[in-house]
């Protein structure tokens, strides 16, 4: 493995609400290696966003970081005061969104955005290179230099989120979290991204966090995999492990309800039940109530996330 | 798109004046007469400022008998002291409007700033300027304003004090609350999880999506502040009651409606109604046509 570009470090986070404290991420702890694209997978509620914000210090009020560390590069981002970590964002991590019809101001054009975002944290870059660099990067990304000075709406769903790429590119960044990039677009769409994000993978060598729920995009995309669930890591591996050898049976239920044309209905299987409220989490194992293996232990106590098989992490007592 | 674009910006004015409705809906209307009627006053009353001629009689001079009824000679016919009403109608939206117009820019640069910056920093500030916002606004308007008038004494600028001191929490509550919902938008996380400065995001992410809204409660409050003024000028704060003023007009003219002479209140009252229904208009389409989801300002 190469060097270590992050590593979190028993990270969680909580979202004090009225009716209780919420830990929207528990106990956080990942590598990410230089270069590799890590996936990090589970259904919605179970703490990938919050994961991902948590790593930019953007968490939404009033989720805050309740313990841990962010080692970035060497360096405890939580040691960091906002200024020193907004100039860290943009320049060295960011974060591609969602929902690229609304990830670019709609006054703003789109040379706007990226000459801003290069002039944010390289100011001596002039308005006339900046607008060069721009263009060439538009252009690495398919899109034509003319259209450089469109306002958002001016462009397709798809053209947004190759924008939304350009300007989490347009620095020379480290780290990109890529918070569920493919959700709303249709499936070709879909599909020119994900090439298109490959290609500046391996192009630029660039170390992607992957967030989705989506199990295909993970097999398509990632190196390796984290399925999370209610909040803490449940299982942690290459992707081929992952797929071929899962040991966690949340993530044996998570594979296991993919539709496959290959599969008839009846193989189809459907995990029952639904993520826990975090307000009141289950006792034990988060996830044994909807476990089909749960022992009596997995009620009572809860199982550590360690390194099982070589290279292949599980939170699991089956393991033990 | 860039097509369509390019056929959209090749129809003329004349024709997007008279085709507006179909891309905007009934509010066009109301924004073009509204609209019509707004320019048509401003620039009347520009001219009235330089040139006296405007008007058939001086408006302050004696240019007939007392109480005339609407005539060939007096359109609108003349008040107690012969004076012509439709020559004072004409001069008196000066006073209207510079103090109208005069008193929206107040209470603009007052509560825009201090509305971004409560929304976007929250915390302790955005508490103590809501709670003094509110408390401004929990007053009766006219009662306020009519307190500080009587306080600041007469005069153009400070009768617009007194009024915009009633309109400033109108602006800091519709900008703040834009700015709590525009701070939740996806682009402006995006620009945090860029590195964007947070005055960068202020000024150009957040202030210039306000700007719409802000556009209508301007001229919603230039037709507020129109009432407002005359209302002052009709229990006598007004600013000098020998220049024409359409409130004080009607306050002299009212003890003459039991003797049946109706002109000198029914006309400047029909001019103020014009004019704040003709801004009111205008700012009521815009706000239909700029943000259609700005239901409540």
């Amino acid at each position: 493995m190469s060097e270590p570009v992050l590593q979190l470090r028993h990270l969680s986070v909580d979202y004090p609400t009225r009716a209780g404290v919420v830990r929207g991420a528990d106990d956080i702890n990942l590598t990410v290696y230089r270069g590799e694209v890590l996936g990090l997978v589970g259904e919605s509620g179970c703490g990938k966003s919050t994961t991902g914000a948590a790593i930019m210090r953007l968490l939404r009020p009033p989720g805050k970081i309740a313990g841990g560390e962010i080692i970035f590069d060497g360096q405890n981002l939580m040691e960091l005061s906002a200024e020193e970590m907004r100039r860290l964002r943009g320049a060295r991590l960011s974060m591609i969104f969602q929902d690229p019809l609304t990830c670019l101001n709609p006054l703003q054009r789109v040379s706007d955005h990226i000459v801003e975002t290069i002039q944010t944290h390289r100011p001596e870059v002039s308005e006339k290179d900046a607008r060069k660099q721009a263009a060439e990067l538009l252009d690495r990304l398919g899109i034509r230099a003319e259209r450089l000075d469109d306002y958002p709406h001016q462009l397709s769903g798809g053209m947004r989120q190759r924008v939304m790429i350009g300007l989490a590119l347009a620095l020379n960044v480290d780290l990109i979290i890529a918070d569920e990039p493919t959700t709303s677009l249709d499936v070709i769409v879909e599909a020119q991204f994900l090439d298109q994000l490959r290609d500046l993978q391996r192009q630029f060598n660039l170390t992607i966090i992957l967030i989705t729920h989506n199990i295909g995009v993970v097999a398509e995309l990632a190196d390796r995999v984290a399925v999370m669930y209610a909040g803490k890591l449940m299982e942690l591996a290459d992707v081929r492990l992952l797929f071929d050898d899962p040991l966690h049976p949340y993530t044996r239920g998570l594979l296991g309800s993919v539709p496959n044309i290959n599969l008839t209905d009846d193989n189809l299987q459907i995990m029952g039940g639904s993520p826990p409220d975090l307000i009141n989490p289950p006792s034990g194992c988060k996830f044994h109530p909807r476990c089909p293996r749960a022992i009596e232990r997995c009620q009572v106590e809860e199982p550590s996330f360690k390194e099982v098989r070589p290279e292949h992490w599980s939170a699991c007592w089956l393991y033990e | 798109m860039a097509h369509v674009a390019k056929v959209d910006a090749e129809i003329g004015l004349l024709a997007r004046f008279l085709q507006g409705r179909k891309w905007y809906g009934v509010e066009w209307y109301m924004t073009v007469i509204g609209g019509f009627i707004v320019v048509f006053i401003v620039v009347l009353t520009l001219l009235t400022f330089f040139t006296p001629r405007l008007a058939p009689y001086d408006p302050e001079g004696m240019v007939g008998d007392p109480f005339t009824p609407p005539s060939t000679q007096h359109i609108f016919g003349t008040d107690q002291l012969g004076r012509d009403i439709f020559s004072r109608i004409i001069y008196g939206a000066q006073l209207v409007l510079q103090v109208a117009l005069l008193s929206a820019v107040f209470s603009l640069v007052v509560g825009v700033p201090l509305g971004l910056l409560s929304g976007f920093l929250g915390g302790r500030l955005d508490r103590s300027l809501s709670l003094l916002m509110d408390s401004i606004y929990a007053f009766p308007g006219l009662i306020l304003a009519i307190a500080l008038a009587a306080l600041l004494g007469a005069g153009v600028l400070n009768m617009s004090i007194a009024i915009a001191v009633v309109y400033v929490p109108i602006f800091f509550r519709l900008v703040r609350g834009q700015v709590l919902s525009i701070k939740e938008e996806l682009y402006v996380e995006a620009a945090q999880s860029l590195g964007a400065r947070g005055r960068t995001v202020l000024w150009r992410y957040i202030f210039p999506n306000v700007i719409p809204s802000i556009v209508v409660v301007f001229s919603l409050n230039i037709a507020d502040a129109i009432i407002t003024e005359a209302a002052l000028a009709f229990i006598g704060l007004g600013v000098d009651p020998s220049r024409p003023d359409w409130g004080y007009d009607i306050y002299r003219g009212r003890s003459e409606l039991v003797g049946g002479r109706w002109w000198p209140v029914t006309f400047p009252g029909l001019a103020i109604a014009l004019v704040a229904l003709g801004f009111s208009l205008f700012g009521e389409g815009l706000s239909e046509i700029l943000n259609p989801r700005l239901t409540e300002t």
